[in-house]
């Protein structure tokens, strides 16, 4: 069975974070993913940049920022290669086309880490 | 256990929204700074036990405003109010104050905060002054280490600044308490940004200098706070990204000697993606409103050299149109100076020279019109002409880096003559 963790925090503390203190979380961190690695159970990892950096596509309209309802709940996600915020919203207008009720946040990632899993298809995507 | 850590960042960005909403509850800058003070030690002393509140914002100035009032009562003989224990379980208050918290009160407080900094009878240094103290929470030496200047010289500015504006307030001319107008809101805005702008300035002309460093964080920081305060002014979209898209070059922007490297000799490689990538998402988000200001224009310049991987794939002719916009925007020697650099570039350094001649006057005390002057001459074979310009520069360098770099064209020249 395939997993997706989801990991939230309080954006502005995390983003206040000095560098010393955030290398030292990364460091942390890559001591589980290295774990995980070795054991063949780490897919693609990333860490997003901050929503202020988000645009959300509801309809055919573009808000500003992050997608900010507790009404709807996230189903799912993709990571999409592309020139800038246009080309994003390119996309999510196509996705938004074949699943109209759905709200697109397009939200810029800080650090792709691709496939490590020996078996799965690999593909370097660039982080921007 | 709640991590140290983990508090003391907590209480760094809860700072801004409690000092203001304090602020707005005392009408006292002192007492504000003193309640949200007495509520950090608080916060010190129950986070650890009882974990974490799940808004720290709303815990600190609950306690905040309680150990105020507290005081104030004491001070007048009162009764006391209940002791700490009653008031620190927040479970019932906390979610509707929260609530509330999250309105427009919240992001005019923060905003009012910083803008009380801004009060345009003090100088420039004194308003980021006062913001680091205020609105950041940096000790007194952590900002005097950063303008290079004595501990008590420091505290003393900002005493005095602090008491322009009590006196301000006391003769009717303060900052007003209630929610600012739409216009108000949005010169409020104008003021902040050039006071960020200014802070991570003096952060950036000093990047060699680990204690002036940190003020371009600090700087990035505010503009985040601000983003997610007013999530739809471009200018402040366009403020951000500027900051994010030149901090990224700190890594690159100093050799190992500590010179300063020029853009086009800086290793992209050593470009910071993370901020570029943030940068870039924002000046995207702001263009699409179509309402262009001086800081979307200048990240946008900065975002044409972030997406040119090499020096050579850089849109020189896009970034002329940019800067000959920031001319009509905000019409400067210094944006003509720049210009003019670029225009180097694609017209030759004999009409970027003719089109600086006339700003000497004006930038006579710029280290960057001599540098540059200097090396347009140098360009052109006028070993002479480039030697008093770059003797010139030298004088005015704020920075040994700057004044490495200078030196190191002066001995080249040197050199030439000698052969």
């Amino acid at each position: 069975m395939l997993y997706t963790l989801l990991c939230y925090n309080k954006e502005d503390v995390v983003w206040s974070w000095s560098r010393a203190e955030d290398d030292a979380v990364m460091s942390r961190l890559s001591v589980v993913h290295e774990k995980l690695v070795k054991e063949g159970k780490l897919g693609p990892s990333l860490r997003l940049l901050p929503t202020t950096a988000a645009a959300t596509l509801r309809g055919n309209v573009v808000i500003d920022g992050p997608f900010a309802e507790t009404k709807e709940q996230l189903l799912g996600f993709y990571v999409i290669d592309v020139e800038n915020l246009d080309a994003a919203l390119d996309v999510a207008r196509e996705l938004s086309a074949a699943n109209p009720t759905s709200v697109y946040e397009i939200r810029p990632i800080a650090l792709y880490v691709p496939e490590a899993r020996a078996d799965a298809p690999r593909e370097m995507i660039k982080a921007y | 256990m709640t991590d140290l850590a983990w508090i003391h960042g907590a209480l760094t960005a809860a700072r801004p929204q409690a000092v203001g909403a304090l602020l707005r509850y005392f009408r006292d800058m002192d007492r504000a700074e003193e309640a949200y003070q007495e509520a950090c030690l608080r916060a010190l002393k129950n986070w650890p036990q009882k974990g974490p509140p799940r808004d720290p914002a709303a815990w600190l100035i609950l306690v905040g405003r309680n150990a105020g009032l507290d005081g104030v009562r004491r001070q007048a003989r009162d009764t006391v109010l209940p002791p700490d224990e009653a008031i620190s379980d927040l479970e019932d208050v906390e979610a509707p104050l929260a609530e509330r918290l999250d309105g427009a009160d919240y992001r005019d407080d923060v905003l009012r905060l910083l803008f009380i900094c801004c009060h345009p009878e003090l100088p420039a240094v004194q308003q980021v002054a006062l913001a680091l103290r205020i609105v950041s929470g940096l000790t007194v030496p952590q900002i005097a280490r950063a303008f290079l200047v004595s501990d008590a010289a420091m505290e003393q500015r900002i005493t005095r600044a602090k008491q322009r504006i009590a006196q301000r307030n006391r003769e009717g001319a303060g900052v007003p308490f209630e929610a600012p107008g739409a216009v108000e809101r949005a010169e409020r805005l104008a003021a902040v940004a050039a006071m960020i702008y200014l802070l991570f300035n003096e952060g950036y002309s000093g990047a060699s200098d680990p204690a002036r460093a940190p003020l371009c964080d600090e700087a990035i920081r505010l503009a985040r706070l601000l983003l997610r305060l007013f999530p739809t002014e471009p200018e402040i979209m366009g403020l951000a990204a500027l900051m994010l898209l030149q901090q990224s070059r700190l890594g690159a922007r100093f050799d190992a000697e500590g010179e300063a490297v020029l853009l086009e000799d800086q290793d992209r490689g050593l470009w910071d993606s993370k901020l570029i990538g943030e940068g870039l998402a924002l000046i995207d988000k702001a263009m699409r409103h179509n309402q262009p200001g001086p800081y979307q224009v200048q990240a946008a310049i900065a975002a044409i050299h972030a997406r040119a991987a090499r020096p050579a794939e850089t849109d020189w002719e896009n970034i002329d149109a940019l800067y000959a916009a920031l001319e009509r925007m905000q019409p400067s020697p210094v944006v003509t100076l720049n210009r003019a650099v670029v225009i180097a570039r694609l017209k030759g350094a004999d009409v970027a020279l003719e089109m600086i001649a006339p700003l000497e006057e004006r930038l006579a005390g710029y280290f960057p019109y001599f540098a540059t002057r200097g090396a347009f001459l140098l360009q052109l074979g006028r070993g002479n002409e480039a030697r008093t310009a770059f003797t010139r520069a030298i004088a005015l360098a704020a920075s040994p880096a700057e004044a490495a770099h200078i030196r190191r064209h002066l001995d080249r020249l040197a050199a030439v003559k000698v052969s």
